[in-house]
């Protein structure tokens, strides 16, 4: 059964594609005739730092920001960015993570064993996927990853959207040049297993 | 971005609050719009400028322009409205302070089109480097009405109605948003858009727009009526709702992006209580609150930085020797806190407000648990080692090669080195560590000179292109004419670019290098720092040693650009 309001947080770093992915999102919910609200940041917190971004669709929706402890979905577009956004999880949140470290400068590179144990404090429910590693190899073009990681999730039900419906909204969202890679990339993810990485 | 303009009546888009605005604008009928870009108010300037030949094409007479700064960019609009046209200037907060000067006296006047002035703050200062400033207080100061929106409808709505307003008072409107109102996005209903070509007229009455005392006395006299006049209308306007509900125990009170936090909060405690959601919010409906404390004996004031609404509403219920509890930020030494498992404030003045410190502050009140446990979470979540990410300046950007070569030849521990607003600000991120001081917009220059004056300390300073045309200008005159020594870098990467690749007059062909010179600058080079590194260093050597002044225009296009050129 759908849950009344359903909570994303996509985060990673300024320039992943946080915007593209939400507005995908926000198209296929509207396709959907659900409402949807969403927030997003610009300017100087996209130069290289910390970007999250709110998505939340249903019946009814009030805030634009997801509450504390509340999201059923988090994309985490790099695999340090994921321990800020557990403000946002609980039990009931499904993580999907993408396997690439970027490195903050000035700063040492964690462990990621230790980054999964503090995850699972949160919630049991994680799948880590070198999206970047495969967009690179397939695409030669990294940053097709999150579109990638947007198939898996359907695929794996974590998004209670249609296939359809994101069709449609990367069609919408994505200027034409670059659609083709992109249908490829969210198809090459819908049907990835984990077990093949 | 284009079914801004082409979405038809009764079709339904995707925008953010900010494109709701120009929507908004559009079914007024906009005539003029000017504005400098800075987030989180950006987005206007942007769409208008991809739309502006689109626009064009139905309505000719139809002006867009990025005006060199934002009191230009109000002069430019009122100007247009005093031709009779309607115009929309927008800026973020800080464009209004340098705004201010000629906003004071525009309320006095008043136009005789329409006039929409868009402001929007920053709660947490996403974007914003200086301070976390609230535009509010300039609504008592100025004098000028203002509405705020909740969602991307209102937005639309609001900066309709707002042009209509504008247009019966003839006086200037502000629409005034913040970060998590204005880049909300959601789904938006279309009306009408009807535009129609028309060329202003300025009618001569020197009695209406030229102030000198004692006739501008007079002139606060209209404003002081006007303002009557619209807070009689404001008592009934449905810009302001009541919601009854069940419950009676508690009140609240709010307005913009706070109101949509409220419901998630309400609705998340399984509650209904009274809300008055304001939508004026300068000059205030006083009847109107009045009436909804009465009935209420304690409220809850859900507004975010500081007190703006709990200051004016407890005048109000003073005034009117009303024994109603007042909740919201509270104590200097209680308010102020940002959200932590330490907290103790009703409501914070730090940082924008989340659902869950609405549903904390209606559950603390009510003495009721809330729909989670939020604190145990917190706690847990404080357990988690973040490291943060600040920004940082982009792989390819071309100040990485200003910040290497300062590293190389200036010893970096003696010189003072003064920051300024743009990309370049970047330069105080650790891996870095290049900024001694940082203001606002024109500011390096200036602080520059006063500390070369007084001190025997070296002082670089740095300012973009956009900001040297901006506001830089008068302080470099003033190196010059009161004889100070800083060497000044001017950043040239062609474009406006911590805002989203704006143009600005350099861009156009206006060189800073001419209007350095003419300034009075004698020490000046022009050196591309990515092809001429070298060249580059050794101009630092030489022109830190000068007991005058001196700018290197260092000229290396924004990698983020170059790619998209490409």
């Amino acid at each position: 059964m759908k849950p009344k309001t359903f909570n994303i947080i996509i985060n990673g770093v300024g320039g992943q594609g946080q915007l593209t992915l939400l507005r995908i999102l926000a198209f296929s919910a509207l396709k959907e005739n659900l409402n949807v609200k969403w927030s997003e940041l610009h300017g100087l917190s996209q130069r290289g730092g910390s970007v999250e971004v709110h998505l939340r669709f249903g019946k009814k929706i009030f805030s634009p920001l997801v509450c504390q402890a509340d999201a059923d979905f988090i994309l985490s577009l790099e695999f340090q960015e994921a321990q800020k956004a557990l403000y946002y999880a609980d039990s009931k949140t499904q993580f999907l993570i993408n396997e690439i470290i970027i490195p903050i400068p000035g700063e040492a590179i964690p462990e990621k064993e230790e980054i999964l144990k503090s995850l699972e404090k949160f919630t049991k429910k994680i799948e880590i996927l070198p999206a970047s590693k495969i967009c690179q190899e397939k695409f030669q073009k990294e940053v097709l990853a999150g579109v990638f990681l947007l198939g898996y999730a359907l695929n794996k039900k974590f998004l209670p959207l249609k296939k359809e419906s994101l069709f449609e909204g990367i069609k919408k969202v994505i200027p034409e040049k670059y659609q083709k890679e992109n249908f490829e990339a969210f198809e090459a993810g819908f049907f990835s297993n984990l077990n093949e990485f | 971005m284009k079914e801004i303009l082409f979405a038809k009546k009764g079709e339904k888009i995707v925008v953010l609050g900010n494109e709701a605005v120009c929507r908004g604008a559009l079914e007024a009928d906009v005539d003029f719009v000017s504005t400098y870009p800075g987030t989180p108010a950006s987005e206007i300037g942007n769409v208008f400028f991809a739309l502006k030949d689109e626009i064009k094409k139905i309505k000719p007479s139809f002006h867009f322009e990025f005006s060199s700064n934002e009191k230009v960019a109000i002069e430019a609009g009122a100007g247009a409205a005093l031709c009779g046209l309607k115009s929309l200037v927008a800026m973020k907060n800080f464009g209004l302070n340098v705004a201010s000067d000629f906003l004071h006296t525009l309320m006095y006047t008043g136009i005789e089109g329409a006039m929409v002035i868009f402001v929007a703050d920053d709660p947490s200062c996403w974007s914003s480097a200086q301070s976390e400033q609230n535009t509010r207080f300039y609504f008592l100061s100025a004098k000028i009405p203002a509405l705020e929106p909740s969602d991307v409808q209102e937005f639309k709505e609001f900066t309709k109605f707002a042009f209509l307003f504008s247009e019966k008072y003839k006086i200037p409107v502000m629409v005034r948003s913040t970060t998590r109102a204005s880049h909300q996005g959601g789904i938006l209903t279309c009306d009408e858009i009807n535009l129609k070509e028309k060329k202003g007229f300025f009618k001569k009455d020197p009695n209406r727009f030229s102030t000198m005392a004692p006739r501008v006395l007079q002139m606060k006299k209209q404003l002081l009526e006007k303002i009557r006049a619209i807070k009689k209308e404001a008592e009934n306007s449905n810009l302001n709702k009541v919601f009854k509900g069940k419950a009676k125990n508690l009140g609240i009170i709010t307005s913009g992006i706070s109101f949509s936090l409220v419901q998630e909060a309400l609705s998340r405690l399984k509650m209904d209580l009274p809300i008055l959601k304001l939508g004026f919010v300068y000059p205030l409906p006083e009847k109107k609150i009045l009436k909804f404390l009465a009935q209420v004996k304690r409220v809850l004031i859900v507004e975010e930085l500081e007190p703006y609404l709990e200051r004016e509403i407890a005048i109000i219920s003073q005034k009117a020797k009303l024994k109603v509890e007042i909740f919201g930020k509270g104590e200097e030494i209680e308010g102020g806190r940002i959200w932590s498992s330490e907290r103790k404030a009703i409501l914070p003045q730090i940082g924008e407000l989340k659902p869950e410190y609405v549903e904390f502050a209606i559950a603390k009140i009510l003495n009721k648990k809330t729909s989670f446990d939020y604190l145990k979470h917190l706690r847990e979540f404080e357990k988690v080692k973040i490291v943060p990410r600040p920004p940082i300046l982009c792989p390819g950007c071309p100040y990485w090669n200003v910040v290497n070569a300062l590293k190389k030849v200036v010893n970096v521990n003696e010189v003072i080195f003064g920051g300024e607003i743009g990309c370049y600000m970047l330069f105080s991120h650790k891996a870095i560590n290049l900024q001694d001081y940082l203001y606002c917009m024109g500011s390096s220059i200036g602080v520059a000179h006063g500390i070369s004056k007084s001190s025997s300390q070296k002082v670089i300073c740095f300012t973009g292109d956009s900001s040297f045309f901006h506001a830089s200008i008068p302080a470099l005159i003033n190196t010059v004419f009161n004889e100070s020594n800083p060497l000044i870098i001017i950043l040239e990467n062609q474009t406006t670019a911590m805002t989203g690749h704006q143009p600005h007059p350099g861009t156009k062909g206006i060189k800073i290098l001419d209007i350095v010179k003419a300034c009075g600058i004698k020490n000046i080079k022009e050196i591309n720092q990515t092809q001429n590194q070298k060249e580059f260093e050794e101009t630092i050597k030489e022109f830190l040693e000068k007991n005058e002044p001196a700018v290197i225009i260092a000229k290396g296009e924004c990698a983020l650009l170059k790619k998209k050129k490409q």
